[in-house]
């Protein structure tokens, strides 16, 4: 290859936003349900039925959008899209086109220390649309209306990405952000966030932008990753075969590792955006705006400071613990219940790490409590059970969240503190070992290791080991 | 402004409508007749004046975020022109 | 019983248990069976439904727990508005077997009210005309002529009430839909301001535009019937809270000193002389009763039916796309896949006038044409509504035609849609300024055809066009046509 080449991406992210209820009817939004059980004349399109916008859709929609920096529009409208598909069930979607709620903000992206700012070009509100299941036995499809009319913001981003890993970055820090807003959950293969990649490539120097792909259906960042590069790589050999990129919207085959275009002769992409005459100009006031901005919470940069400074946790401890905020606001209740912060941290750096990798679990899935851990940490710091119980039990803590006061008083777990019972069973373990006590008398240190191991053995674990150690040394 | 077999077939996309040979040589001739005429309003000048979705100063009409609904999916359904498992059926929409 | 009660007058008379509700409806179901086949004022017709809602009515006035003026009258609906359970097809093929799962809120206040929905009547397709004659369930006929239209689109809402099948009914004006067949058909009609009664339930032409109002005998039965079916609802985001809708307090014989003006452009060139020559008689009659009149220029008539007809049409193809043979209503029998399925049965299921619009909306919604024609009308429509602000600094009350001229002949309009859509001229720039406006009998024709006088107000002053024309009602007679005459009372 002789020229070389630059990859230009810009992201739409999709981000289903966590209402109770729905952007303009009052059905639940919640997850699971049976097929169009939490449908409505409104969400299912029926004639006559109007739409009524749910407020909290637009806090939550200003919330991010001061988040990512971003112009809140003084008076935004809403528009409809039109197109017929079967998911869409009013064969027009509500969105908005001429004054979305969010405009010029930018966010903040790191990649092997570099930094650099990603350019949001706008944040829209709009509603989902309804699912899709392909009935194998009639080769006919099934329409399923309870995630129609889910609010969604999308975040359009600047062109201003060079790289799959700025990709990964952006979104990680975009995920980040709203999951500290608590505007949504920002489930990547739960579809709660969905991103299109917006691609070109163009001779490094080049000051024009190559002709762009728009990539759908990426349901994870290593596809996002696998994506990128492959389109990437496809329109470089078009063009470096002397061909042209066709501006299309392809969907991705993770699987097969490969994308085809969308279009069909009655896709005519050719939406016809119009105010939507049912719906209202919403005004959004400067007291509005400031009540919002009042109420964000401590975003990771900060929080992830703090915790070195008020906790004193190493650097990448408080970046670990900031980076899901399921982690820190479970870090942050253990200490309040007051649990010693390095040992809160060390649980959820070391075991519960360990867990979930070994169980192939995101941090957001973890389901324990911060009573039951810090229930845990007591336990540990005043001796009642030992580290490896302390391990034992914590791994069921983890799958179950059970209270482990209960749970070491049921199965009977509590270290052995009883001297003369403790006395019995180091004596028997001497007798039953001459060999390793010669050993010791004889000079060999490391024989003690082995005779404590046996009297923990014979105690079923529950014995102190220091006091094991030290009634051994008394006695030999 | 001249409506042609293209616009006409392109405007069938978009609305989804087929019409019959017949149909379509109304059509050219309605549209062609009704934007000429329509067009009339190009002898005003609106230069800079707002366009008016309404003409009331209504805003921010909102609902609170509570469920309000519950399931009424049987009798929805009951309208459908074909349903199967609690879901409308429709002609297959993927490959 | 006596059918050419007024809707008030028949309700004091149930108040006053003169008559049954059961009496009542059953009178005007088997009127509407012995016209129905010269009229064809109804979709559907509910007997037994009407019958059972009577005798549940009953009770509740027994127990006084309905008191109100409409309390056991029985109601048409015009077939454009969902009733829970009840046939609701917009007078078309593709919502011909459409049973709603919920009321529209104007209706759901008549039913509290306690109307009894006797049922649905016909219309244009869609709301889409001036003559009922797009109805896939055949033309409805002008009781005062059977070879002319009643007008339209809420046709068969007028024609029922003037024929004495139903002693009110709902109707929907977008663009004069209410007016212009009350004019026809020489009943009453009024199309309140835009956001006065919810559109909730209201299968939607023209979103921007269409608004709920009552057809009747006469200004107090519209300004009684408003006052129940008024009001801001939580499910319409476009409808209000507005003060002023004690509109029953308006019935006030008295317009001294009321200022009326009659834009000189709505009597210019295509009003036939004989509707002029009535709706200024009229204008005489305001004046000798103390209203001050004048004749001003409003200027940009010629505009509003262009504008109209580019955001009626554009919205319309958006608000009509639901209708796709997955949800509800029609489906093609066979077809090849989605899209062909989507063709096929809009093709099959709208009619010509309907597919006519949405083509045209499609086509000034489409890249390239959006701002020259839907941003254009947008722009007109602020212009228009200027106009009409102006007007209304000096004016309390803008007086003219409906309509150009009488009920014309079945079929004469069809053929040529630019001169159907020109006879809209005076009615809807009153939508495009989302205005009230109300629509009375002032005469008649040689012909023997009634002529349609029209009162414009001020935004949510409904009240002071009641009451001008209430005042001009009291110098006459309602007419009767002969058919209803004739046929008499059962």
């Amino acid at each position: 290859m002789s020229k070389v080449y630059e990859t230009v991406i810009g992201l739409e992210v999709h981000v289903e936003l966590s209402t109770k209820t729905k952007i303009f009817c009052g059905c639940s939004t919640a997850f699971g349900g049976a097929p169009n059980t939490h449908t409505c004349p409104v969400c299912t399109g029926m004639p006559g039925s109007l739409p009524v916008l749910n407020k909290e859709v637009v806090n939550k929609a200003i919330a991010v959008g001061l988040a990512t920096n971003c112009t809140i529009t003084k008076n935004c409208k809403f528009d409809r899209k039109n197109y017929f598909y079967p998911d869409n069930p009013q064969n027009y979607q509500i969105s908005q086109l001429y004054y979305p709620i969010c405009r010029n903000g930018k966010v903040e992206i790191e990649v092997d220390g570099e930094k650099k700012y990603v350019g949001i070009h706008e944040i829209h509100m709009e509603e989902d649309a309804g699912k899709l299941i392909h009935d194998p036995y009639t080769d006919s499809s099934l329409v399923d209306f309870n995630r129609s009319g889910v609010p969604l913001i999308e975040i359009v981003s600047e062109p201003d990405m060079r790289s799959a890993e700025e990709v990964i970055a952006y979104l990680d820090k975009l995920r980040m952000t709203i999951q500290y807003l608590g505007a949504s959950d920002c489930k990547l293969n739960e579809g709660s966030m969905r991103a299109d990649v917006n691609l070109s490539v163009r001779e490094v120097g080049a000051a024009e932008f190559g002709t762009r792909t728009e990539m759908k259906n990426l349901n994870s960042f290593k596809a996002i990753a696998r994506a990128i590069e492959n389109e990437r790589e496809r329109q470089i050999d078009l063009l470096e075969a002397g061909g042209e990129v066709t501006q299309e919207t392809r969907r991705w085959d993770d699987t097969k590792e490969y994308s085809y275009p969308m279009r069909s002769k009655e896709d005519a992409q050719d939406y016809r955006y119009f105010p939507d005459p049912d719906l209202v100009p919403i005004i959004i006031s400067d007291e509005w705006i400031e009540e919002i901005r009042s109420s964000q919470p401590e975003f990771r940069d900060k929080k992830k400071a703090r915790y070195q400074e008020e906790f004193g946790l190493p650097e990448y401890d408080a970046d670990i613990l900031t980076g899901v905020k399921k982690l820190a606001d479970l870090f942050e209740e253990t200490v309040l219940l007051g649990a010693n912060p390095k040992k809160v941290s060390n649980w959820l750096m070391v075991e519960t790490m360990r867990l979930l990798k070994e169980k192939e679990m995101d941090a957001e899935d973890i389901a324990f409590s911060a009573e039951n851990l810090a229930k845990l940490i007591k336990l540990a710091d005043s001796q009642a059970i030992n580290s490896s119980v302390a391990k034992e039990v914590f791994e069921v803590i983890f799958a179950e969240d059970i209270d482990p006061d209960k749970y070491v008083e049921e199965k009977g777990l509590k270290t052995v503190n009883d001297e003369g019972a403790l006395r019995a069973v180091v004596e028997q373990v001497i007798a039953d070992n001459p060999q390793s006590v010669e050993d010791y008398r004889n000079g060999k240190e490391k024989a003690i290791g082995f005779l404590v191991g046996q009297t923990m053995k014979a105690m079923k674990g529950k014995a102190n080991p220091g006091m094991v150690n030290e009634m051994l040394k008394e006695l030999l | 402004m001249q409506i042609t077999d293209e616009t006409i077939d392109y405007v069938g996309i978009l609305a989804k409508l087929e019409l019959s040979r017949e149909e379509k040589e109304q059509a050219k001739k309605d549209m062609t007749n009704m934007l000429e005429y329509v067009g009339k309003l190009n002898e005003l000048d609106t230069e800079g004046v707002e366009p008016m979705s309404h003409t009331f100063s209504v805003h921010n009409v909102f609902r609170e975020d509570i469920v309000t609904n519950g399931d009424d999916r049987e009798n929805m359904l009951k309208n459908a022109p074909e349903q199967k498992n609690g879901a409308y059926n429709v002609p297959k929409t993927f490959d | 019983m006596d059918l050419s009660l007024t809707a008030v007058e028949l309700g004091r008379k149930i108040k006053n248990k003169e008559i049954s509700v059961t009496e009542a409806t059953t009178a005007y179901l088997d009127s509407m069976e012995a016209k129905e086949q010269d009229i064809n004022a109804f979709v559907t017709m509910d007997r037994e439904g009407a019958l059972a809602r009577a005798a549940k009515v009953q009770k509740l006035i027994d127990e006084g727990k309905l008191t109100g003026p409409l309390a056991g009258v029985p109601v048409g609906i015009k077939d454009n508005m969902c009733v829970n359970g009840m046939l609701t097809t917009c007078a078309s093929k593709i919502l011909g077997n459409f049973k709603p799962t919920f009321t529209a809120t104007a209706v759901e206040k008549l039913e509290e009210a306690g109307a009894v929905i006797v049922g649905k009547t016909n219309m244009d397709e869609f709301a889409m005309g001036s003559t009922s004659e797009t109805s896939y369930f055949g033309v409805t006929k002008n009781p005062w002529d059977l070879e002319r239209v009643p007008g339209g689109s809420s046709g068969g809402s007028a024609a029922a009430v003037a024929a004495e099948e139903i002693p009110y009914a709902l109707g929907s004006d977008t663009g004069g839909s209410i007016r212009q067949p009350a004019g026809f058909c020489g009943v009453t009609g009024m199309k309140p301001t835009y956001g006065r009664v919810s559109r909730y339930g209201l299968i939607a032409y023209g979103s921007s535009l269409d608004q709920i109002g009552p057809l009747a005998k006469d200004v107090t039965d519209c300004a009684s019937i408003l006052e129940v079916i008024c009001g801001k609802d939580d499910r319409d985001s476009t409808s209000v809270k507005e003060s002023g809708d004690d509109f029953t307090s308006a019935l006030v014989d008295d317009v001294k000193g009321m200022k009326i003006g009659i834009p000189k452009d709505y009597f210019g060139e295509g009003l036939d002389p004989e509707v002029k020559e009535n709706v200024l008689a009229a204008a005489k009659v305001l004046a000798d009763k103390g209203a001050v009149i004048e004749e001003f220029d409003l200027s940009l008539v010629e505009y509003a039916i262009p504008a109209y007809y580019i955001i009626a049409s554009a919205e319309a193809s958006s608000n009509l796309e639901r209708f796709d043979g997955v949800k509800y209503g029609y489906r093609t029998g066979e077809f090849a896949d989605l899209h062909n399925m989507y063709k096929k049965t809009r093709s099959e299921g709208f009619g010509a006038e309907v597919k006519r619009r949405i083509m045209l909306g499609s086509f000034v919604l489409s890249s390239g044409y959006f701002d020259a024609y839907y941003m254009k009308a947008l722009r007109t429509k602020a212009l228009i509504k200027q106009a009409f602000d102006k007007a209304f600094e000096k004016y309390d009350v803008i007086l003219g035609p409906v309509a150009p001229t009488t009920a014309l002949k079945l079929g004469e309009s069809l053929s040529d849609p630019i001169k159907m859509y020109l006879g809209d001229i005076y009615t809807v720039s009153v939508n495009l300024a989302g205005l009230p406006g109300i629509s009375l009998p002032c005469g008649t024709d040689s012909k023997g055809l009634p002529v349609g006088l029209q009162l414009l107000g001020k935004h949510f002053d409904e009240k002071t066009i009641i009451r001008a024309a209430f005042a001009f009602e009291q110098t006459r007679e309602y007419k009767r046509p002969e058919f209803a005459a004739e046929r008499g009372n059962v």
